[in-house]
């Protein structure tokens, strides 16, 4: 299926708890590098929790309990002495409601280089350029750096979480759903941008937009009920699925 | 969970059908026609066209028109764009009919060339075939449709065979009957094409219920 492709994040046998709730049944699924991989899947299914899983974010749940292994390249990141954010260094994560700070457009970028104990200013400042402009948001505030960033659209808001995870060089950038809160022009240009970033990064994203799925990504991963139903390349997944439950689900049956 | 495209994939089925139906006469009328030399009928086939264009484009809109609101997917959108080509060949051999007719009408003024024999038997396979097609469209029966590419070379053999004694026992013994023979010549080779036209479709019905691409892939039948 992908098997020609470098796997960038492999799970391996994962099961993951809410205290008794099983949110995630046996996960085995490989992403490839540089490729953009969605998820999609009903409420509830568990796509959230796995991409999650992926950047460390389940573990301050209390009663959540993980079984099996999720390796980045060759580390296993579930390996509890490793450090979460070496782990988000690495993995970058956008969510559905911008996030960004309430400071400055350019605090916003530059905050993550400090956390990482970066000094030298000029450097900070050119990270800082080069993180808007993959983001495609350099050219509308290239004037504007000082202002707070809450001033910014919610499209240009979701540019510039996309910049904070750009500026310190992940390998992989986590979507969970985000486009749900913007129109259809600050949609395009998302999607427009992921196409591009796939370039340089492995992307993963959640979404409920099923003709989001088929427009940005390469591979679609369907969830259900904390299954995985079935991976597959996305132009197979959406004209030609193997499992009834896939088909029911992309054509609107469910339910 | 109900959803309104299946009432539109229903409606959308239904004027398909609909076509085959209306493809189905044009078919039968015109070689009824040539067996009987009956202008009338041949007319007829001819004028009755217009209003098999008009329900291919209607057709075509009202597919155009699912696309763009429902954005159909998986097996739905498999139906739709089979549905579109089907559309398309239907009317093209509703066009063939037309052609036949045509050819009839040149020939009934002139005195019989000769019994028409094979034919009226190329005609049963071609009509045969273009049913079994759209039954097959209509049942999303992949068994039948394989029958109708199954019966794709006897349709072939059979224009070979009239074409053979058209040249051999007429035009080249007398040149004479050229003009009556390449008429019906014509009209062999339209109803092979009827019957190449019904492989497509057949074709097009395989890759709607199992998404598997046949054409140009005889090795997978």
């Amino acid at each position: 299926m992908n098997n020609v492709c470098a796997k960038v994040i492999r799970a391996e046998n994962v099961n993951f708890f809410y205290g008794q709730t099983q949110a995630l049944k046996n996960i085995n699924m490989q992403i490839c590098a540089n490729q953009v991989t969605a998820i999609i899947g009903p409420s509830g299914c568990g796509k959230s929790t796995f991409i999650r899983l992926i950047n460390r974010m389940n573990e301050l749940i209390p009663h959540a309990r993980l079984e099996g292994k999720i390796y980045l390249d060759q580390q296993d990141i579930t390996d509890p002495s490793v450090d979460p954010s070496e782990i988000r260094k690495m993995v970058g994560m956008v969510f559905q409601k911008p996030n960004p700070f309430p400071k400055t457009i350019y605090e916003n970028i530059s905050y993550g280089l400090e956390v990482n104990g970066i000094r030298d200013k000029y450097f900070i400042e050119e990270k800082v350029i080069d993180a808007l402009k993959k983001a495609a948001l350099w050219e509308e505030v290239k004037n504007r750096l000082r202002d707070n960033a809450l001033k910014l659209s919610g499209g240009q808001q979701q540019r510039l979480c996309i910049a904070r995870a750009l500026a310190v060089e992940p390998k992989v950038i986590l979507f969970d759903e985000p486009c749900a809160s913007l129109d259809p022009i600050s949609t395009g240009k998302i999607e427009e941008l992921i196409l591009q970033l796939k370039e340089n990064y492995t992307i993963v994203i959640v979404t409920h937009n099923m003709q989001q799925a088929a427009r940005v990504s390469d591979f679609t991963a369907f969830f259900l009920l904390g299954e995985l139903i079935e991976f597959g390349k996305t132009q197979e997944i959406f004209t030609a699925p193997k499992d009834k439950r896939t088909e029911d689900y992309i054509t609107g049956r469910f339910g | 969970m109900h959803r309104h495209l299946d009432e539109e994939l229903k409606e959308l089925n239904a004027s398909i059908l609909k076509m085959g139906n209306f493809t189905q006469e044009a078919i039968f009328k015109s070689i009824e026609a040539l067996k009987d030399r009956n202008k009338d009928l041949a007319k007829d086939v001819i004028e009755k066209d217009t209003s098999i264009d008009a329900l291919e484009l209607e057709i075509d809109e009202k597919c155009i028109d699912i696309i763009a609101r429902y954005q159909p997917m998986a097996g739905d959108l498999r139906f739709i764009t089979t549905g579109m080509k089907i559309n398309a060949e239907l009317e093209r051999i509703a066009d063939i009919a037309v052609d036949i007719a045509q050819r009839t009408l040149e020939l009934v003024d002139k005195p019989l060339l000769k019994p028409l024999i094979d034919i009226p038997k190329l005609t049963v396979v071609a009509q045969e075939m273009v049913k079994m097609t759209i039954d097959s469209f209509i049942k999303a029966d992949i068994e039948l449709a394989r029958k109708v590419l199954l019966m794709d070379p006897e349709a072939d053999q059979l224009r070979n065979l009239i074409q053979k004694e058209l040249i051999e026992d007429y035009m080249v013994k007398d040149g004479k009957t050229a003009p009556r023979a390449v008429q019906l010549l014509l009209i062999a080779r339209f109803l092979e094409r009827i019957c190449d036209h019904a492989t497509n479709i057949a074709e097009d019905v395989i890759y709607m219920v199992k998404a598997e691409v046949v054409k140009h892939h005889p090795e997978k039948l």
